[in-house]
């Protein structure tokens, strides 16, 4: 019998780190002390906090043990499953978070309280184990909505839910489904998009990884809702494992009848296939992954026609970001009342987060929409590392924008945000303290996009690299006012003209480096 | 030769003849190979009833995919924002250093090749490097040269003609 479980976090981090030997070491002590049948051990995708990577949660206690080296792991066994006593030493600690953030779970005394709905169960679950995922609620969402849902129910809760899309743009959800149920023509897609390539973002890559059912039951759900019964996972080609935990999930899930034909004895037929990229950010952009998808070169098309009416194979295609995807089977099971609860008004739900830089704890977050990122900073990353003052954090990818100090206290949230100018971006938050060189880090953005240019529009292609080479010699001290003159224009220009996101995101951290760090600018120049 | 082809084969039987599988098999096939031939190619579009120039036009587009043959290891640098400003630029001129070579180089003996990447997701632990398939992350010069020698180190002992 089966009285404890062992997961060792398996995410490309913690395995850089020697998970991969630390769990072989848990399983030798474990079969030393004769307790290999009572005590499973698997992987997860947990990375809340990576400065204690890798992590080993036992359960049923939930207690979080972190980082665990080889040796520490053959303890942990030995102390805490042979003797039954916690080994105190090798605890992640405690932290209390404010009042109104739910905590977590089992896991409440050792880490973070975050408000979790996307990522409720990745790292309390094996993301190899269907089993796992059914026991905490996992597929009852679809069951639900086949049989007590009619398909326009499961659209209107999606729609007034007010769920928007966490894959930069923020548009309405159960709107982009609606237009794709209103179409005439069928066949129809619901499309995956796991290309998640902005610097400084690996949430989707965890959700995948920590709870690849999540997403495969929200695809279910939108194709129940739209009319479809085939879907394609687009992931990254760098993901790897990712990939394979997929892969893994959808056939437990076709044997169990959870997808495939007539799922749950229903008519309703979904099945789902993952396809790989090789290695292009404009792939991310929708209409570009969906040239890539067909076998093309991954250059966006011309909007409109939007997917949602020429989307792939030419018919109409619903494309969700990961995360949007995971929050489906959590608004079906518990209702749209439920889901308006969180975070503010106009964006209601959480967002999931992925802190990195100047701050003392860096990782991935998931906060109510309209935390303010002080709170975040505060709160989550346990405040500026070396105690530096802020300058300025970068959310990342093509919506996203350089933040200033003034802007700390404004609710993080789609459209508060777009009142002020700045974007959510991708959900990366890159926090940058008082030493940072703003020139030097509008320099790395543009090279990111001059990198990533595919090279299809004029304006992209040869603005992206005039506005590099610009920043370059400025940052060098060798440019005068007139350079500086010309790469406003330029960017502007490179900004209202470019064929897709891209390009129209690239000249951001030049616009709004200038726009809120002008003097730093100017203080590079030669004359 | 035969090997490779049949190697190739292996992999369009393996997703089907047809272009939407395109993107993988030329990912794939450039994962075993370690880059993409020309007759490589020719045999994709022979079997994908596909024109070469549209094979080759697809297969250059993609960063993952190689033309031209590389190094024995790859090492696949991250330029972007997040593990440059925690360091990005001292492992950078380090790599070189160590490797003697300038970025986008593979070394006249064939043993490296020195490229850059985008953010790998990896950058809770930056600056972050892929040696080969292998992710190594909080970098700093010193370490750059410790792990570049080990490398180095196995195929001594490996015994690696
Ligand atoms: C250059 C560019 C890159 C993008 N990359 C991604 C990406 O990696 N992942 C993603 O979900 N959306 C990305 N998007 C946004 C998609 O085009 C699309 O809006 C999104 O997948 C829609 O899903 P959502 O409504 O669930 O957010 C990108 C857009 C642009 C312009
Ligand atoms: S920025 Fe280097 S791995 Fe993300």
């Amino acid at each position: 019998m089966i009285r404890s479980t062992v997961l060792v976090s398996g995410d490309p981090i913690s395995l850089s780190r020697g998970a991969e030997d630390t769990r072989l070491a848990i399983e030798a002590e474990l079969a030393f002390y004769g307790l290999e049948d009572e005590v499973r051990v698997g992987y997860t995708g947990r990375v809340n906090r990576t400065d204690v990577l890798p992590v080993v949660v036992v359960y049923p206690e939930g207690i979080v043990y972190g980082p665990v080296s080889p040796e520490t792991g053959a303890t942990i066994v030995s102390e805490h499953l042979y003797k039954g006593r916690k080994v105190e030493h090798l605890l992640v600690s405690a932290e209390v978070a404010s009042a109104e953030i739910d905590t977590l779970g089992v896991a409440e005394d050792t880490l973070y309280a975050q408000k979790r709905v996307v990522l409720k169960r990745a790292g309390t679950i094996d993301p190899y184990s269907i089993d796992e995922y059914i026991a905490y609620d996992g597929y009852f969402a679809l069951g639900k909505a086949l049989t007590s849902m009619t398909p326009g129910e499961v659209l209107d809760t999606v729609k007034s839910s007010g769920l928007q899309g966490r894959g930069g743009a923020g548009f309405p959800t159960g709107l982009k489904w609606t237009f794709v149920a209103q179409q005439p023509e069928s066949p129809r897609y619901i499309v995956c998009n796991a290309d998640e390539s902005e610097p400084g973002t690996f949430k989707d890559r965890l959700i995948v990884e920590g709870d690849p059912h999540a997403v495969l039951e929200g695809m279910a759900l939108a194709g129940y809702a739209v009319g479809a019964s085939e879907g394609w996972i687009y992931i990254r080609g760098e993901y790897a494992m990712a990939k394979d935990i997929l892969n893994h999930a959808i056939t437990a899930a076709e044997e169990l009848n959870l997808l495939g034909d007539n799922i749950m004895g229903t008519s309703f037929s979904f099945h789902v296939h993952v396809h790989a990229g090789a290695g292009a950010y404009v792939c991310g952009e929708e209409t570009a992954l969906l040239n890539s998808l067909e076998g093309e070169r991954g250059i966006p098309r011309i909007r409109p026609p939007y997917p949602t009416v020429y989307g792939f194979r030419g018919k109409p295609t619903v494309v969700n970001n990961v995360e949007t995807l995971a929050n489906i089977a959590p608004i079906i099971l518990n209702g749209a009342d439920w889901f308006r609860a969180i975070g503010t008004e106009r964006s209601p739900g959480t967002k999931v987060y992925t802190m990195l830089g100047d701050v003392a704890l860096s990782g991935l977050v998931e906060a109510p929409m309209g935390t303010t990122l002080r709170e975040i900073i505060g709160i989550y990353g346990g405040g500026m590392k070396g105690g530096k003052a802020f300058k300025a954090a970068q959310t990342g990818g093509s919506s996203g924008t350089i933040i200033p100090a003034e802007l700390l206290d404004v609710p993080m949230d789609f459209a508060s945000m777009r009142e002020k100018g700045v974007g959510l971006g991708s959900g990366a938050l890159l926090v940058c303290d008082e030493d940072t060189d703003i020139v030097d880090l509008a320099y790395v953005l543009v090279r990111f996009f001059k990198t990533e240019s595919c090279g299809k529009c004029t304006p992209c292609r040869v603005g992206t690299a005039q506005m590099l080479e610009a920043l370059d010699r400025l940052r060098k001290g060798m440019a005068r006012r007139a350079d500086l003159e010309r790469l406003e224009e330029i960017a502007t220009y490179v900004q209202q003209a470019s064929f897709c996101g891209l390009g129209q995101a690239a000249p951001v951290p030049i616009l709004t480096g200038l726009q809120y760090f002008r003097s730093e600018f100017e203080s590079r120049l030669r004359d | 030769m035969e090997d490779v082809l049949a190697t190739t084969d292996g992999i369009i039987d393996v997703h089907g003849a047809d272009q939407e599988a395109l993107v993988e098999i030329l990912r794939e096939v450039n994962e075993v190979s370690g880059h993409l031939s020309r007759e490589q190619m020719q045999r994709i579009a022979s079997r994908l009833s596909l024109p070469l120039s549209k094979v080759y036009s697809v297969a250059s587009f993609y960063s993952l995919i190689s033309l031209e043959p590389l190094g024995k290891h790859v090492v696949r640098f991250c330029q972007d924002a997040p593990c440059h400003v925690v360091g990005g630029q001292q492992v950078w001129e380090a790599l070189e250093h160590e490797l003697g070579i300038p970025f986008g180089a593979t070394s006249l003996d064939g043993e490296w090749s020195l490229l850059t990447t985008s953010c790998i997701g990896a950058c809770a632990v930056g600056p972050v490097m892929m040696v080969d398939s292998d992710i190594h992350g909080n970098l700093d010069p010193q370490k750059v040269r410790e792990i570049i020698a080990r490398y180095r180190g196995e195929e001594r002992s490996g015994g690696i003609v």
